[in-house]
């Protein structure tokens, strides 16, 4: 076990993925000498060579196109985006050439493609830096979109995405690069959990809350200071986007009866959408009160001044969980709210 | 695995861009030498005949007050007042003589760099800060100035200036277009979209590229194997090459291509060969990736200097002339100070403001629960 920063379990993801394959290339801007503008490739061009992590021209739509080339080649090309709103640029590459490319070649060409996104707010940004543009992926079919919450996930996790023979988007909530956590780098890949899998972070009685990426430290929180007056909280931290791992979440509203979910993209056709949708059909007749979302707003990402208003925090999501448990709330007393 | 014989040669192919063959600095139209010498250019020399010793002066004021203003932005980011900034330190020659160039009716789009062109636009860069404080994406109303509000996405200003230029020539206006960009840009598909759309529609606009060497941690060679100014011409737009330090030279290029557009020449490219002295925004690390030596190369070629000396030996920087451009630098950078630390925060429900130009019950509802949301604490 050895203490680690997130930003440097993905690097050490990121080595043991180059050494274990000769395939595996590294693309991306300023991710050379600079080891790119988090750092997160830091060192690695001075070990594997300017052939293996490679600095590209600035251009998104370049980077991802010639991605989809070199796998074509039989590479495992690992892209970065240096900030999630520059995502766009490639977005035509990612949705109509790497999404399609093996159902298109009926199986013959794969696209194991990782591309890795620096995604989510509270860092106190400038416009398009503290973008959530995980839903525009996980409703093309095609994709795998998975987002870590801590560094073990993140060091086991990018290794599995590299290995993945499916195109996978890989979420990183900048905001958490420097928090610290465990790593067992002796957990080898058959021994890890499977990408796809949901987490029970912390098991309750009274309401699941569901969480990935950023927010799932927050729920924690949440989790604590719901203990403090009495409410039982599950933790869920859903960790692959697409597919959804549905059978913890059934299990646990099964259980709790309640379902919370939070996270920090807008509300409108966002995966709380998705979630609260397939676990009411799912379970309706356990649910004893609607499916609450607690989001960030329908609004473009507001100026950094503003940004602590449009990401849920603590309070916010125990409020959701107050409306959720019919409790009093900041919305007690309006109809069908 | 590849054998190691293919593994070298890989490398030489992969690494080998970034050290192409971009040519020489000196390749360019130069007005004013590096130590301020006025040369003579039977082809660019008439674009600035009419300029007088006060203009001169003003341009080096010009120069003088947005590098204080880089000062000054600087600290206060260091100060906590300020999220980022992003430094224009080396490209005041690039931005002052092209900026002086244009017409107030002409549009300008730039990058997030262009502070300089903001100030001669007559722009109170308190408005600028207030973007890189986060009290608001855009702080200026762009039909006030005739310039767009700064853009992040890099490159894709120039297809704006396109199709506004396009605009032009459908209304039979004489006017023009200007938009400014980086060496980094030139990679994107959005600029080599722009330039084939200009050269299409002879859109009345100038692509002013500010090569100042480096995208981030990328070196120029990285985009370009060919001078970038090289690249216009495969698109059927004309081009020069300008030694974006000289601002006299700038303002000649630049005021060349105005002329075109306006007389229904179409679109022309200037690359303007400049060097970012600073830092890329105030969050880079420039030792990381740059040598030193060639800081002080560019340094000897610095944009401020050079005119100073010029005027100089033009017996035209006299005592009273410098006291008044201290004087004029230190009242810009000292009202900028007061008035970015006395700027009030936006208040919450702002977030929801502006999203859509008609109302909208959807989003009314989230604003009402927020509203209410916030409200809830007080009533603890
Ligand atoms: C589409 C897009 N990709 C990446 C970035 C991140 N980024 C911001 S500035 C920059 C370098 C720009 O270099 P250049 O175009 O030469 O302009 P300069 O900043 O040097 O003036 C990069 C990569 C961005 N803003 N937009």
């Amino acid at each position: 076990m050895t203490q680690m920063t997130f930003g440097r379990a993905i690097n050490a993801g990121l080595r043991k993925a180059m050494e274990r394959d000769s395939k595996v290339v590294l693309m991306g801007e300023d991710i050379g000498k600079l080891g790119g503008v988090f750092r997160i490739t830091d060192g690695l061009q001075k070990d594997f060579g300017a052939h293996r992590v490679i600095d590209t021209p600035l251009a998104e739509s370049g980077i991802m196109g010639t991605a989809v080339g070199l796998a074509f080649r039989g590479y495992r090309p690992v892209v970065e985006i240096q900030f999630d709103g520059f995502i766009y640029p490639a977005f035509d590459q990612i949705v109509a050439q790497v999404a399609k490319l093996h159902y298109r070649t009926q199986g013959k060409v794969m696209m194991p493609i990782t591309i890795r996104v620096p995604f989510g707010g509270g860092i106190g940004s400038p416009e398009h830096h503290s973008e959530s543009p995980e839903a525009y992926f996980t409703h093309t079919s095609g994709l795998r979109v998975i987002s870590v919450s801590n560094p073990q996930d993140a060091y086991l996790m990018i290794q599995q995405a590299i290995a993945s023979n499916d195109p996978v988007l890989y979420f990183e909530p900048k905001r958490r690069y420097h928090s610290k956590g465990e790593v067992d780098e002796s957990i080898g890949l058959e021994a890890a959990p499977a990408m796809g899998s949901a987490r029970v972070v912390s098991a309750g009685t009274d309401v699941t809350l569901v969480a990935y990426g950023p927010l799932v430290a927050t729920a924690n929180d949440v989790a604590l200071a719901a203990a403090d007056e009495g409410i039982s909280v599950e933790v869920i931290d859903l960790r692959s986007l697409a597919p959804i791992d549905f059978a913890p979440l059934e299990a646990s509203v099964r259980k709790t009866g309640r379902l919370v979910i939070t996270h920090e993209a807008g509300q409108t056709g966002g995966l709380g959408a998705e979630i609260a949708a397939s676990i009411t059909e799912r379970c309706f007749n356990y649910l004893e009160s609607a499916p609450v979302r607690v989001t960030g707003f329908d609004v473009p990402y507001p100026p950094s001044k503003l940004e602590k208003h449009h990401v849920p925090d603590l309070d916010r999501i125990l409020d959701g969980i107050d409306r959720s448990m019919g409790r009093r709330n900041s919305l007690s007393g309006l109809e069908g709210a | 695995m590849p054998s190691e014989a293919e593994a070298s040669t890989q490398q030489a192919g992969l690494t080998g861009l970034a050290g192409g063959s971009v040519p020489a600095d000196e390749n360019f139209i130069q007005l004013i030498t590096a130590d301020g010498t006025r040369v003579a250019n039977p082809d660019y020399d008439r674009w600035v005949a009419d300029v007088t010793d006060q203009e001169l002066i003003a341009y080096y004021e010009d120069m003088v007050v947005i590098r204080r203003i880089d000062t000054e932005a600087t600290a206060l980011q260091r100060q906590g007042q300020l999220a980022l900034w992003a430094p224009l330190l080396g490209q005041e020659a690039a931005q002052i003589g092209s900026a002086r160039a244009l017409d107030a009716e002409d549009f300008v789009f730039p990058s997030y760099r262009e502070n300089g062109v903001a100030y001669v636009r007559g722009l109170d860069l308190v408005n600028s800060l207030k973007i890189w404080r986060g009290n608001a994406h855009g702080t200026w109303d762009p039909y006030e100035f005739n310039m767009a509000t700064p853009q992040i996405i890099i490159g894709a200003q120039t297809l704006h200036a396109t199709g506004y230029a396009m605009g032009i020539v459908n209304d039979g206006a004489d006017s023009a277009v200007i938009t400014y960009f980086g060496d980094g840009a030139t990679s994107q598909g959005d600029v080599n979209e722009a330039m084939v759309f200009a050269a299409s529609f002879q859109a009345p606009v100038v692509f002013f590229c500010q090569n100042n060497h480096w995208a981030i941690s990328e070196p120029v060679g990285l985009q370009a194997h060919q001078a970038i100014a090289d690249r216009a011409p495969g698109f059927g737009i004309p081009s020069m090459r300008v030694d974006g330090n000289d601002v006299l030279a700038v303002l000649a290029v630049t005021r060349a291509a105005l002329d075109r557009a306006r007389n229904g020449g179409g679109p022309s490219f200037i690359e303007a060969v400049t060097y970012r002295m600073g830092p890329h925004t105030t969050a880079d690390d420039p030792t990381r990736y740059r040598d030193a030596n060639e800081l002080e190369d560019w340094a000897a070629k610095d944009p401020i200097s050079r005119l100073g000396a010029l005027l100089e030996a033009k017996g035209l920087l006299t005592e009273e002339v410098k006291a008044a451009v201290a004087a004029k630098s230190d009242s810009v950078a000292k009202d900028l100070r007061a008035n970015t630390i006395k700027l009030a925060d936006p208040e919450a429900l702002d977030v929801f403001e502006h999203v859509y130009s008609e109302p909208n019950s959807a989003l009314e509802r989230q604003k009402d629960h927020y509203q209410r949301y916030l409200s809830s604490f007080g009533a603890n």
